[in-house]
């Protein structure tokens, strides 16, 4: 093994600003699995819709995929208030979430991938923005603007919804309910309604999350299926909806897959999260940051 | 029902189904029927953990696909050494079976204290880490797969695949056998009882960590034999499709389609959507399979949660409260922190 000290903090480099990108990923999982405490095994799939929207769009009209992605997060958040309110009806309110709930997103997945495969078949698709292809160099270090950018407007994303979460009513509602739903209903607050917005802001950010990754690589249908793993692995790290926990795990997820890529190869890659997964399962279930 | 005419009927359903299908005199119905057995197998191995316990389990390509990988380290370590070439599929299927029973008995050990959807992520990277394993071991031709070479003819019954088809219908038989013994045991009922209220089960004194051990070994160990003759009948094995997700979307949407409380729902939803997707693979095409278990399994479980055993039920009994009351299906183990 050769061992060098450029490739190093490139790959620390690179890890960070992947890392940045799997928040995005992770924070509608975080916000729904961590918070609302539903097994949304889907949210991958919302994000490959995400990518193909940014994709029709910016092969159509040439519009920028992050700009395309923020207009359409009301589509998404109707979206995913449209799935939260099937999914009340049909399993929360019967009390059958655990095995039933977690098969219907199941089957939610293979529908929306196989759905996309149908219509646009198995080609990889890419997205053309003036920030994709320069690279920044700072000394030795390469600072590909493509990720630079996912990195950046999802680092201000999550700021963003750690704001709504601790600043606004409603954020602050959705906090409370992950806590007590009986108080918030003494408090005159419907659950339900707070929990349908919540699931709403968490199939959003699939839209921008899908605009990243579409930026990042390019994307076929089933490209979602190696994020199911690695989004619950850091949502796990990083406490269960805690958000700045999401951050850091998600950072030391993407520098740990770099390195064992970088150094290791890049078959060895998934394991790596996935190992961290089962280790923190077994020794720590509340996580980094966790309550 | 005792046991032995249990098993005696079903073997003598089994004859007059590889009979029938030998009248038929078309090998295709073997490698169509095949699959379907296989999914037989592998959804009545997911209800003993997924149904009686109440764990989903996303793993099952794993638990198929070491069954799998078994045979073909088998057949690579045979290939090299001065041994006759073909091994019986029993043998296989015993080897793969055992592997695949000590992995999930050691992944119970690991995952098992973890409830609700933990569990389930839990299996879905235990997935992962056993597909970089493979994907890292050359011996079994790594990522690029391995190439197992099916026997022309097997003495007295002739075409391989025939007893490929009469291995399996074998092995279908023994698993349905087994969950129905569990279903009617002592085991049975406390799994029911894991199923119903883990806590409560606890504190009552059931041992739900060795019953739930039990149930993953016993779980894994069918899936791995399931797995076991795959590679001769694929005749190419490769890691990026066995361990894929897809066996694991079908061996949750059959019992579930089906009914999960008892033996019978498994079978009735592997016949039923393994036979619908040879005839959609064959007819439409192959990616529109996945479609329809999707579409399948949201429906049955928004419509009829207790699946068809459930609906079938109902309308005999025209009682449908007698057995909400009864029978709780649900593990009501919300996906808290251990």
């Amino acid at each position: 093994m050769i061992f060098s000290f450029d490739l190093l903090i490139n790959a620390i480099v690179s890890g960070i600003l992947i890392g940045g990108f799997y928040a995005a990923v992770t924070s509608g999982v975080s916000l729904a699995f961590g918070i609302l405490d539903i097994v949304n095994i889907a949210h991958p799939a919302f994000i490959i819709l995400g990518s193909y929207v940014a994709y029709i769009v910016n092969t159509t009209f040439g519009i920028d995929p992050i700009l395309t992605a923020i207009v359409a997060t009301p589509l998404f958040y109707v979206l995913g208030a449209g799935i939260y309110q099937i999914y009340y009806v049909s399993f929360e309110k019967r009390g059958q979430e655990s095995l039933r709930g977690l098969a219907f997103f199941f089957g939610l997945l293979f529908i929306t991938e196989v759905s996309l495969v149908l219509y646009f078949g198995v080609d990889y698709r890419y997205v053309n923005a003036s920030y994709i292809g320069p690279t920044w160099h700072v000394g030795d270090v390469d600072l590909p603007l493509r990720m630079m950018v996912p990195c950046v407007v999802s680092l201000l994303l999550i700021a963003a919804l750690q704001l709504i979460l601790t600043r606004t009513f409603i954020g602050r509602a959705i906090m409370a309910v992950a806590q007590d739903q009986l108080a918030l209903r003494l408090m005159a607050i419907d659950p339900i309604r707070i929990k349908r917005i919540a699931f709403g802001i968490s199939i959003a950010t699939a839209s921008l999350a899908g605009a990243f990754l579409i930026i990042i690589q390019p994307v076929e249908p089933s490209v979602g299926r190696e994020y199911i793993g690695r989004v619950f692995a850091i949502c796990v790290l990083g406490g269960m909806g805690s958000l700045p926990g999401t951050v850091i795990a998600a950072m030391l997820i993407g520098v740990v897959e770099s390195l064992t890529s970088t150094f290791y190869g890049p078959s060895w890659a998934p394991a790596v999260s996935f190992g961290f997964l089962l280790l923190t399962l077994a020794v720590r279930p509340a996580g980094l940051l966790g309550r | 029902m005792r046991t032995p005419a249990f098993l005696l009927i079903w073997l003598v359903i089994a004859a007059a189904v590889f009979a029938g299908s030998l009248a038929i005199g078309n090998d295709y119905v073997f490698f169509a029927g095949y699959v379907i057995l296989q999914y037989v197998v592998l959804s009545t191995a997911w209800n003993i953990l997924g149904g009686y316990c109440g764990y989903v389990n996303f793993g099952t390509g794993a638990f198929f696909a070491l069954g799998a990988y078994s045979t073909v380290a088998i057949y690579k370590f045979i290939g090299d050494s001065e041994l006759p070439h073909v091994i019986p599929i029993p043998v296989l299927m015993l080897v793969g079976g055992a592997v695949s029973g000590v992995v999930g008995l050691g992944m119970g050990y690991l995952t098992l204290r973890l409830r609700g959807a933990f569990f389930s992520i839990a299996t879905l990277a235990l997935a992962v880490v056993l597909e970089t394993l493979v994907v890292n071991w050359d011996y079994v031709g790594g990522s690029r797969g391995a190439y197992v070479i099916r026997p022309e003819e097997m003495p007295l019954i002739g075409n391989y695949i025939r007893y490929l088809f009469l291995m399996m219908m074998l092995l279908s038989v023994a698993s349905i056998t087994i969950a129905r013994l569990i279903e009617h045991s002592r085991l049975g009922y406390g799994f029911a009882t894991i199923r119903d209220d883990e806590l409560a089960a606890e504190a009552s004194g059931v041992p739900t960590l060795r019953l739930k051990l039990i149930a993953t070994t016993l779980s894994g160990a069918l899936m791995g034999m399931a797995g076991a003759p795959f590679p001769y009948y694929i005749g190419f094995l490769q890691p990026d499709s066995t361990f894929g997700l897809d066996y694991a979307v079908n061996s949750i949407a059959m019992p579930l389609i089906g009914g999960t409380t008892s033996w019978v729902g498994p079978l009735i939803g592997a016949l039923l959507l393994g036979t619908l997707q040879q005839v959609a693979t064959v007819t439409i095409s192959s990616a529109v399979n996945l479609l329809l278990v999707g579409v399948l399994l949201v429906v049955f479980v928004i419509v009829a949660p207790n699946g068809i055993v459930g609906l079938v039920r109902t309308y005999w009994q025209r009682k449908p409260e007698e057995f909400v009351g009864r029978r709780r299906v649900d593990a009501d183990a919300p996906g808290s922190v251990p």
